[in-house]
């Protein structure tokens, strides 16, 4: 199949950057997008043009680092799919597809198709943790967990953390990101004593790296290629509130 | 560059594990805990170390050295140590809890993984990593990994291949990621804490040795281009395996050997580099653009049911084929293990039903792997609930739903046993140099068993390397290392040369297409099964294969920016000279051994012959300089506890 791409070209942070036009003639139906990447680089590097850069992994879903906005959603058209799992068969022969970077404040574009999303790390490294060092562990069966908690714990906890939610947000906010660990941790016996601590630490660092705040447009979780629930937005705010206003912790 | 004649290698003296005890196997790792020295808590602060890779043994390690009070910086080549290929590991982490009550214990799980390694393994290890398995369930809990629970609230297992008992945790089909995250974010609290410095998107590109020991390493930050030293008092390599030199792998594309490979290069022994893992149960190549291949995780051989016609050539679509038509080729074959058989063994039984003629999909290289029974016996909503990520995962690549028709199946690279050499320590032969995980060749004999590699990483990161790191501390006396000290400068150059080197050949293949071509020979000539002919064949060809890398590849741009086709290359370099040292490895080895097939050694019944009269050993190589024949120090396999025996799961 052939396809008519327009791709975001920046050289690197200081750049301005632009969309440039490209076609691809030989595309094929069962290739996944980053391999029609893959293919037009090829052919760039071939030619002396300087390939596009863009990030990308495990290429099974799971990694969190493929990032690209694909005709305006990111990780493209395919509910609960990354862009490395996103495969041709789902694009018309003769397309045109506009690829760009994950655009927020908080994501500064480092080169082409590739931001720099340290601001999540340094959001868990705030809080997004259970103290546990290592050694100090009991015996796994002494605390039982619910079932249901186990599994909303799960639910919550398979965010790869790769920023589609805040592409997706018109406030350019992380609160999908953070309220699935607030839920992931606080479903679990083990994450009460750094409850409170934890979600105003978070919150804290999400707001000081220049993530915006949530106007529950919803926007996140449909572009959230694990289907991480609206609820676990509810939970932050729910945490939020109780540890800033229950007296368990000040802000 | 010279050729190298591969029937030149010598042999040197034999290499010994002198840090592993004496004494009954349950009392070594007591022993060796008592017998290490210890660093004071005062002067631990003052210590520094280098952690390159933050998977589950790296990431686990840094977090774990910072608690204990070390200086620690930790380096990754992505953008965040939480993309680390561990998070992609599906099925499980195996630990000897025995909640089962179905006759588990350390002893069997020790004795499990000696069998499934085809005794090609140290006792003292598996026996310590088998033991340690239990804290590593706790300590995951305790951080918050939300493991599979039953509805009392307890933890669930299931079985995996290699074993009889329900010795496997889970978190459905996200064990890995689980765990991750888990080591992550005990090391982001370290990095928040200020006793780790996180270095990510950096890749190490050489080793920097002082007075013949490792005291540092040059790294290149990918987003400046600048590369430059970093200095410690002791260096961990914790950057996984080289199943990548194949190119189609179930490996992340940014999977390389460079970190360990360059430490060979200054003297590390590269033990068994022909032990690869070819895993069972991925999804088929679908055509040359692949670029990777997807793994199918072992647990779904719990359930699914793999098959092929019983005729060859029959193109029917799997629904119109009766059940007395099909041949359940496993069951058929192992009555005692069925479809949960070793995954060598699950591998190779594949590639022998396509070798006939009895392939399916277009390409008739593929088994079905056929879930109707299970959906019938446990309903659909059951089989969604184990294995729906997998399911979901399978029907996007591939546009077929599971549920309904039966999935296809091929074996690929997955996993590799062999790395460098270590002590019982972890220490390399080169002091002051630990590796950890996939990287060390340590465990797993010629095949690991599934759901050992987790426990292998963790145990090595939170339990092992922390307890004997200090041992080699304590000891060596370290005067601190002076930047501009010759050692470091000559490094540095070494470094900035080569990559001005692949900047100015300007040639007219691109780096991929050396990756592509050296895959397929590798595939060909040194995959699932091996010969000497075809050996010798891609023994041939390599050399030629890097000069013509050295001399037509194309890197454009400069080293001054993110450039990914660099980084490729000095990847793809390294690649080009392993290769040879695994065809070697794999040529001289001439019994069959795990999953190390050599058509030369098989039972009647085209099983895997060891022949331990003359290879119980680990086979350690030392870099002698590029062209020259490299030498090879045999360590002595000696089987107190488990005696070898043909593997049979019949």
């Amino acid at each position: 199949m052939r396809l008519n791409l327009r791709i975001w070209r920046q050289a690197g942070p200081e750049d301005k950057g632009r969309l440039v036009a490209y076609r691809v003639d030989d595309a094929d139906e069962d290739m996944s997008f980053l391999e029609l990447l893959d293919v037009l680089n090829e052919k760039l590097v071939l030619d002396g043009d300087e390939p596009v850069a863009f990030d990308h992994d495990c290429r099974e879903g799971i990694c969190g680092a493929c990032s690209m906005v694909i005709n305006g959603q990111p990780h493209g058209p395919q509910k609960a799919t990354t862009t490395c799992q996103l495969h041709l068969r789902h694009f018309r022969d003769g397309e045109s597809i506009t690829i760009e970077p994950f655009r927020a404040a908080a994501f500064p574009v480092v080169k082409d198709l590739v931001v720099d999303r340290g601001a999540l790390d340094r959001i868990v490294a705030s809080g997004g943790y259970i103290s546990a060092p290592t050694g100090a562990a009991p015996e796994a069966h002494a605390t039982p967990v619910p079932k249901a908690n186990a599994d909303r714990a799960f639910t919550a906890a398979a965010c790869i953390g790769c920023g589609a939610c805040v592409a997706a947000c018109p406030n350019g906010s992380a609160s999908l990101f953070v309220g699935a660990k607030i839920t992931h941790l606080g479903e679990l016996p083990q994450g009460q004593p750094e409850r409170s601590d934890r979600v105003v630490r978070m919150v804290e660092t999400h707001d000081a790296e220049g993530f915006g705040g949530c106007t529950n447009t919803g926007e996140c979780t449909v572009a959230c290629p694990k289907e991480i629930p609206l609820d676990v937005i509810s939970q932050l705010n729910r945490d939020y509130l109780h540890a800033t206003t229950g007296g368990r912790r000040t802000a | 560059m010279t050729m190298t004649n591969y029937t030149d290698f010598t042999i040197g003296g034999p290499v010994a594990d002198t840090a592993a005890p004496a004494g009954p196997v349950e009392e070594r790792w007591e022993r060796r805990r008592f017998g290490v020295k210890l660093v004071n808590p005062a002067n631990k602060r003052k210590m520094k170390i280098i952690v390159v890779g933050t998977g589950l043994a790296g990431g686990s390690a840094a977090a774990s050295l910072a608690e204990l009070g070390y200086q620690v910086s930790s380096f990754c080549y992505q953008d965040s140590p939480r993309r680390a290929h561990s998070i992609a590991a599906q099925g499980g982490i195996n630990a000897a809890k025995n909640y089962r009550n179905d006759g588990d214990s350390v002893h069997r799980l020790f004795y499990d993984t000696v069998k499934g390694g085809d005794f090609r393994s140290r006792e003292s290890n598996v026996h310590r990593q088998a033991d340690i398995s239990l804290q590593i369930i706790d300590q995951c809990v305790a951080q918050g990994v939300p493991f599979a629970r039953e509805y009392g609230g307890l933890l669930d297992t299931r079985s995996f291949g290699g074993a009889q008992v329900s010795r496997t945790f889970y978190a459905r089909g996200q064990t890995g990621q689980q765990l991750l995250l888990g080591a992550y974010q005990a090391l982001e609290r370290q990095i928040d804490a200020g006793t780790v410095t996180m270095y990510p998107r950096h890749e190490m590109l050489d080793l920097i040795m002082v007075d013949g020991r490792a005291r540092g390493i040059v790294a290149r930050d990918l987003v400046t281009g600048e590369t430059r030293s970093h200095l410690a008092d002791a260096v961990v390599l914790a950057s996984g395996g080289y199943g990548n030199v194949f190119y189609l792998s179930t490996n992340a594309k940014g999977c390389n050997v460079t970190a360990s490979w360059r430490a060979h290069r200054r003297g590390a022994l590269f033990a068994n580099p022909c032990y690869t893992q070819i895993h069972p149960t991925c999804i088929p190549v679908s055509g040359d653009h692949q670029s990777k291949l997807t793994l199918m995780s072992e647990s779904l051989r719990n359930d699914g049911r793999v098959w092929v016609p019983e005729r060859a050539g029959d193109t029917r679509p799997p629904s119109d084929i009766p059940e007395s038509e099909r041949d359940y080729f496993l069951e058929r074959q192992y009555p005692a293990y069925g479809n949960l058989v070793p995954r060598d063994i699950a591998s190779r039984a594949a590639k022998n039903v396509c070798d006939a003629g009895r392939g399916v999909g277009p390409t008739g290289l593929g088994v079905y792997l056929d879930f109707a029974e299970a959906i019938n016996r446990l309903g659909r909503a059951a089989v969604a609930a184990k294995y729906g990520n997998l399911f979901q995962m399978y029907q996007r690549i591939t546009g077929e739903d599971p549920y309904v028709v039966p999935m296809r199946i091929f074996p690929a690279v997955h996993y590799t046993m062999g790395g460098l050499w270590v002590d019982y320590d972890l220490q390399s032969t080169i002091p002051g140099l630990f590796v950890v995980g996939e990287a060390n060749f340590s465990d797993h004999g010629a095949n690991r068993l599934g759901a050992s590699a987790l426990m292998q990483g963790l145990a090595d990161g939170y339990f092992v390397l922390p307890n004997t790191i200090g041992d080699y501390l304590a000891g060596a006396k370290l005067h601190p290392v002076d930047p501009g000290a010759d050692e470091v400068r000559a490094t540095e150059h070494e470094v900035a040369n080569r990559i001005e080197t692949l900047l100015s050949i300007d040639g007219n293949r691109t780096v991929d297409s050396f990756h592509r071509e050296l895959g397929h020979l590798l595939w060909d000539q040194c995959g699932m099964e091996r010969t000497d002919a075809g050996l010798r064949k891609a023994l041939d060809r390599i050399p030629e294969l890097r000069r013509e890398f050295w001399s037509s590849v194309k890197v454009p741009g400069t080293g001054a920016q993110l450039n990914q086709s660099l980084e490729r290359a000095g990847r793809v370099a390294d690649f080009l000279e392993l290769a040879e040292l695994m065809c070697l490895d794999a040529l001289h080895r001439t019994e069959s051994c795990g999953g190390h097939f050599r058509a030369e050694s098989q039972t009647e019944d085209g099983e895997a012959a060891r022949d331990d009269e003359h290879f119980s050993y680990v086979g350690a190589w030392e870099y002698m300089g590029q062209g020259e024949p490299p030498v090879l120090h045999k360590e002595d396999l000696h089987f107190e506890y488990v005696t070898p025996s043909q593997r049979s799961y019949k």
